[in-house]
């Protein structure tokens, strides 16, 4: 069956919105045309709110959609442009509904791939290796807790009459000892963020060897990789020897040593709805320097979608190694108040040992940093 | 309410949108489309927006409108399914089948199953308003609870089989966006941000709202507050502490404080925050001065 044209224009609005990452469904696309015809539509006005009302982008976006919604309806170039860069546009013209990470490419001169390989394996440090056997022995005990939401028959806990009913009835009316039911403890998800910009050139080695450990030993854990692109690495990671799996990371990363795009990275892993689930309750670890190559409008927006998600947000740069260090760069000044942890990412110890303090309390970023300077 | 009075109030938006404004509640034109798509798809309507811009207020507005009776969920960490949905009276069981003896009994009846808000909406022989509140209080495996009931209007208990609305509720929920929802819920459900108002409309629902208050005050009121919504506050005012502070002032400045000095010394009840004030009072003057010009 066809759509008549006017509805498939309608329709063709919400393919390009799932395009840009919105994350509507078919489903509302339905309820979409639905609201159109229920409001008549009598203008414009009512277009855009019935798909306001049924697409429900978020609130944050809200710019982008009109900017889209413009450019859609009114063949408004000037909007569609000014609403973000070129990467928004670029992904709207194949308009496929393919669900494609919407960082463009870039052509970067230092594509030295083969020389990363020999990087990751080559220096090795015997202090590096206690603390790594350290972060392996200690980490189940050090992530992060939460209370699961199912109940499990235990030996202590509160008595689980539905259980304990049916088996009353089962013997008919005889009362045996209660069954009891708890809620255990459950590890939250550890999302880790690991930039390999140029910059970080000297820390990424290091940084993956924190993360095979990560992934090997932890229940759930994710780990991506930030460049001028976003790559999944936890697969990779699940190899037992350290050695292969870097060398699998190596093949699958493609953009080593190259520039940094913070925030359109970040924001292209939550615009992926698999990936921000991720990040959902998680604790988010993200190792970089935060040196943002262009403005950090979008960082800051990334930030603050990222900590509406996560248990506790944290970025560990090498740079706070130095005791002169103070957040005063326009990014990381922006970023500061959505951070619970801006901590010193210098090596494998310093990070090992962050992770590990993870479930402890600790005052927020912004105070700490306030008292400092 | 019959779905035809339901069809009545919500003829359009604009119908909506005078009949929010005869219960003292004025909406924009988002949000008298969205409550009016909610109700003529028959969808649950999702409200977030920052603390105090009325969301609940929205709903109980609704319900009086509907002439509906309102069925309130306040959700909090580690709500559940015992304290949403229903949970059986295992102690009567217990008691009815010791008194039973050799008789067959149902003990899966009606008798033994406590309704929970939730049940209780989808029970009821007329339409109810289900309010859930602030759901991003709520653990997120709460809110796939909730999946079921958005979607179908049902519940599903194993030992009773699925139960579903003899009549179709209205289903609002409102958050304050402390954490994303799930996309799951959000597509089921028509959606609205609600933002602060502008200064015109907001001196509106101060006079709409607030007792006694002359429009010159609601006006500086609704100025002011929009200044200090905009200073990097940890917790800025809300609409229903502007309507407060409004009527605070102005019982001060009946008890004989002069006007700037009656808005400086109300203004604990529109910011609540110790930091905040620190950060704020060397420029309140300013700023009430401004807003009073």
């Amino acid at each position: 069956m066809t759509l008549p044209v006017a509805a498939a224009h309608l329709a063709g609005f919400a393919r390009l919105l799932r395009s840009t990452g919105f994350g509507n469904v078919p489903e509302q696309t339905v309820t979409f045309l639905d609201a159109v015809r229920l409001l008549g539509p009598r203008s414009m006005t009512d277009i855009r709110e019935a798909a306001l009302a049924t697409l429900a982008p978020q609130p944050d976006r809200h710019r982008e959609f009109e900017a889209l919604f413009r450019a859609w309806f009114w063949g408004d170039p000037v909007a569609a442009a000014d609403g973000k860069d070129d990467e928004e546009t670029q992904v709207k013209e194949d308009g496929g509904g393919r669900e494609e990470l919407p960082v463009p490419e870039e052509s970067f001169p230092a594509g030295e791939m083969a020389s990363s390989t020999e990087t990751l394996a080559a220096r090795q440090f015997p202090h590096e290796d206690t603390d790594l056997t350290r972060l392996r022995r200690c980490l189940p005990a050090a992530i992060p807790k939460r209370r699961s939401f199912r109940n499990v028959r235990a030996s202590r806990g509160r008595p689980d009459l539905r259980r304990s009913l049916r088996l009353i009835v089962r013997s008919d009316g005889d009362i045996f000892d209660p069954i009891l039911r708890r809620r255990p403890q459950v590890q939250r998800k550890l999302l880790v963020l690991i930039d390999i910009s140029g910059s970080m050139k000297l820390h990424t080695a290091g940084h993956l060897r924190l993360a095979h450990a990560i992934v090997r030993n932890a229940d759930r854990a994710e780990v991506f990789t930030l460049g001028t692109r976003l790559t999944r690495i936890t697969a990779p990671l699940r190899i037992a020897d350290c050695g292969r799996a870097l060398a699998r990371v190596a093949e699958t990363v493609e953009d080593w040593d190259g520039g940094t795009r913070i925030g359109p990275t970040l924001l292209a892993l939550l615009s992926v709805p698999r990936f921000a689930a991720f990040a959902r309750g998680a604790a988010v670890v993200i190792l970089s320097d935060g040196l943002e190559r262009e403005g950090h409008a979008e960082m800051e927006q990334a930030f603050r979608r990222l900590k509406a998600r996560a248990f506790r947000l944290s970025l560990l740069t090498p740079l706070a190694a130095d005791g002169r260090f103070r957040p005063r760069t326009a990014a990381l000044a922006a970023v500061l108040p959505y951070l619970d942890d801006l901590a010193d990412g210098s090596g494998i110890g310093p990070v090992a040992d962050f992770i590990l303090s993870l479930a402890r309390p600790a005052k927020r970023a912004r105070d700490i940093w306030r008292e400092v300077s | 309410m019959s779905p035809s009075a339901r069809e009545i109030a919500a003829a359009s938006p604009e119908v909506l949108l005078a009949r929010l404004r005869e219960e003292r509640y004025l909406a924009d034109d988002g949000l008298a489309t969205a409550i009016f798509l909610a109700i003529r798809l028959g969808k649950p309507l999702l409200l977030e927006g920052a603390p105090g811009v009325g969301k609940t207020e929205a709903a109980k507005v609704l319900a009086n409108i509907l002439r509906c009776d309102l069925v309130r969920l306040q959700c909090y960490e580690g709500i559940d399914a015992a304290h949403a949905l229903y949970e059986w009276n295992y102690q009567r069981q217990l008691l009815a089948i010791r008194q039973s003896g050799d008789r067959e009994i149902d003990i899966y009846d009606d008798r033994f199953l406590i309704a929970r808000p939730l049940l209780q909406v989808l029970q009821a022989p007329d339409a109810r308003l289900l309010l859930i509140d602030e759901i991003d209080r709520s653990d997120h495996e709460f809110e796939a609870l909730l999946l079921e009931f958005l979607s179908d209007f049902q519940i599903t208990i194993p030992e009773r089989g699925t139960i579903a609305a003899k009549v179709r509720p209205i289903v609002v929920l409102t958050s304050n966006r402390t954490r994303e929802l799930a996309e799951a819920l959000r597509r089921r459900c028509v959606y609205n941000w609600i933002d602060y108002p502008d200064a015109a409309r907001e001196a509106e629902i101060i006079m709409a709202r607030a007792g006694d208050v002359a429009e010159a005050t609601a006006a500086a009121i609704a100025k002011a507050v929009r200044q200090i919504r905009a200073k990097p506050l940890a917790k800025p005012p809300g609409i229903s502490e502007a309507i407060e502070w409004a009527n605070a002032a102005t019982v001060l400045e009946k008890g004989g404080s002069p006007w700037p000095e009656a808005f400086r010394r109300a203004i604990g009840v529109l910011v609540k925050d110790e930091e905040d004030m620190q950060y704020l009072l060397p420029q309140l003057s300013r700023i009430v001065e401004e807003a009073l010009a």
